[in-house]
């Protein structure tokens, strides 16, 4: 199934991130699935939680905000949800619509526990 | 706890290879077509009926997906083309990457067409973009006019539908109008050409398809 993949490359991207935050730990990672992105959720999870297994990220958690379906005719301007997939526009029937919501896979954020200011942080002497 | 934004698209690595096989492909003037279909859908034959009808100095070359063995890519050599095998090991669908690395030491120069065979499966291809001018459904016959409603993504995505082994219309309850209609309700106005691989029935509007998407595509290289 290719949300295993699709766990592959969040996993890379986590790991990719929290190198430019040398001596923290990953906490969380946003993912951002749309209703018709063709990925469903929770076997997207359990790829994900198989493939922190036995490493660093174990702990890592992962929070998925779904996204409704949403079209919008480019004709009339009507804003509809697909039912079965049938793309045409309820109010006037064209097929000349636009998916503006719905189709997301994409990351929102990575969480990380506080890290330590650097050594050369003399310009933010108060510390965060 | 410090929050990183992360405003990118999870598949974004595919896409940026992608997109530069697209430029590739466009900076020679190749036509890259992408065939997704079920396993069993008729796709290498369809492959071999229309390198079969190339002539000899034709610049094709062929890509071919299966999780194990070189069983499409013996098959395909059969005709005097250049063939690659992917073999995903595992991975039930192409990406850009395994793409990008099959083509190797091709040079993009010396094509005028690419086609690529992707795993069989009608659902996960349909994610990943391969650099391709079009994705192809094929579908056949035997699967029934249900599969566009079942699957829409890849219909979607399509710019064609081949159904294929027509020549089992005698003995498959097969409603071609019902699929043709579930394939306009997912997809209206996508194109449908219907063949056998085995009588020959369709073949010559396919290759005539293929001829009329290469001339496109030159007009669209000479106008840029």
């Amino acid at each position: 199934m290719h949300e295993l993949s699709i766990a592959t490359a969040m996993l890379e991207k986590v790991r990719e991130v929290a190198r430019q935050y040398p001596g923290v730990s990953a906490a969380k990672l946003g993912v951002r699935i749309g209703e018709v992105a063709g990925v469903d959720p929770e076997a997207l999870r359990f790829c994900f939680s198989v493939l922190l297994r036995d490493t660093e990220l174990e702990a890592l958690t992962l929070d998925i905000q779904q996204c409704p379906c949403v079209y919008r005719c480019l004709e009339c301007g009507e804003a509809f949800s697909l039912h079965d997939f049938r793309p045409l526009c309820p109010a006037c029937r064209t097929a000349d619509v636009q998916c503006v919501s719905g189709d997301e896979l994409e990351f929102v954020y990575l969480e990380v526990d506080d890290y330590a200011p650097s050594t050369a942080a003399t310009e933010n002497p108060a510390g965060e | 706890m410090h929050r990183v934004p992360l405003q990118q698209k999870i598949l974004q690595e595919n896409e940026r290879i992608a997109g530069e096989l697209r430029e590739a492909f466009r900076q020679h003037g190749v036509l890259c077509l992408n065939f997704i279909g079920s396993p069993g859908a008729g796709k290498t034959t369809l492959l071999e009926r229309t390198l079969e009808g190339f002539p000899s100095a034709t610049r094709v070359a062929v890509l071919t997906g299966d999780i194990q063995t070189e069983i499409d890519a013996r098959r395909l050599r059969r005709f005097g083309f250049p063939v690659r095998q992917i073999a995903t090991g595992g991975t039930c669908h192409l990406d850009a990457r395994m793409v990008q690395q099959a083509l190797g030491e091709w040079k993009m120069a010396e094509l005028e067409l690419l086609l690529i065979e992707n795993v069989g499966n009608l659902i996960c291809p349909a994610a990943y973009d391969l650099g391709e001018a079009a994705k192809i459904v094929v579908m056949s016959v035997a699967e029934g006019e249900d599969k566009p409603l079942k699957y829409p993504s890849i219909f979607f995505k399509a710019e064609l539908l081949i159904l294929t082994k027509s020549d089992l219309l005698p003995h498959v309850p097969f409603e071609g109008e019902i699929a043709r209609d579930n394939a306009h309700c997912v997809h209206p106005g996508l194109e449908i050409l219907q063949l056998s691989c085995i009588t020959g029935a369709g073949l010559p509007e396919w290759q005539m398809w293929l001829e009329h998407r290469r001339a496109a595509l030159n007009v669209r290289a000479a106008a840029g």
